[in-house]
């Protein structure tokens, strides 16, 4: 089940809408930089509000998505993890320690919209 | 442990795994487990079960209701295969060891989630994993007299 991914502005919000394969998983990885080159995007909201379960290899490749994104010099904000899968998370040993998060779609956004801070390392 | 309402669900495909997880999830509400265990539960299957289209390409989840001798429930679930199994189970138990691509939290990181793991393995034996996630209601007096 592939994910929409809708363009706002500078902005690409995916949303996830029902549980994921590891397939769809790699084909949302796969979509999300197509489009970030495509519209030369700053920022990606990948909305996981649906998602009931976020295992390893679906925290894994989120983190993946964050990372090669933000080497194409945009953001990327994963919102809407529920309490019980960030519980689960955490138990697992997945802490994603290096991608941004916010509570739901519109704190995502302000995060994103928010002044870049210019610094040499840029933001870490 | 006795076991009922066996269900079984083979494990061929990424689809499957997601078949797993949500068929153990309704499960585990209907045995009132909290939505916390059941997405504990659920994580720790999608674990296990990657792990069998990872190393073996096929095999099964086999989900049961058990009850201990106070007669409190829960859900046991034994994911197995015939694979290659494992050669050195204590490494495979720790965080960060992987023989693939993964991150090597499976194993590790599926026991943290339930309240019993154990696997039995060994090389050219296949592997069988083993979790159970009990209920945190109290039994009900009539049902520890069945």
């Amino acid at each position: 089940m592939a994910v929409p991914i809708l363009k706002q502005g500078p902005i690409l919000i995916a949303t996830i809408q029902t549980a994921l394969t590891d397939t769809d998983v790699l084909q949302l990885r796969d979509d999300v930089m197509a489009q970030v080159t495509r519209h030369r995007s700053r920022g990606i909201i990948v909305d996981v509000t649906a998602l009931d379960v976020m295992d390893s290899f679906v925290s894994r490749s989120l983190q993946g998505i964050a990372r090669m994104t933000r080497l194409r010099g945009a953001e990327t904000v994963i919102v809407g993890i529920q309490p019980e899968v960030a519980f689960a998370m955490v138990q697992l040993g997945m802490s994603f320690e290096d991608v941004l998060t916010a509570l739901d779609l519109e704190e995502g956004l302000a995060l994103l919209q928010r002044p870049r801070k210019e610094t040499p390392d840029g933001a870490g | 442990m006795p076991a009922e309402h066996e269900s079984v669900i083979p494990i061929e495909s990424d689809a499957d795994v997601v078949t797993a997880r949500q068929r153990a999830r309704e499960l585990a509400g209907e045995l009132e487990l909290t939505s916390t265990d059941q997405t504990l539960l659920a994580t720790a299957i999608s674990e296990v079960a990657r792990n069998i289209t990872t190393y073996a390409v096929r095999g099964e989840v086999l989900l049961s209701v058990v009850r201990d001798s106070d007669g409190r429930r829960g859900i046991q679930v034994i994911a197995r295969d015939d694979g290659p199994g494992i050669e050195d189970v204590e490494r495979a138990m720790q965080d960060g060891y992987t023989s693939g691509a993964g991150l090597g939290l499976g194993l590790p990181g599926a026991r943290r989630l339930v309240d019993h793991f154990s696997i039995e393995t060994a090389p050219g034996q296949g592997t069988k994993v083993t979790l159970v996630m009990w209920s945190r209601t109290p039994p009900r007096p009539d049902m520890r007299a069945a």
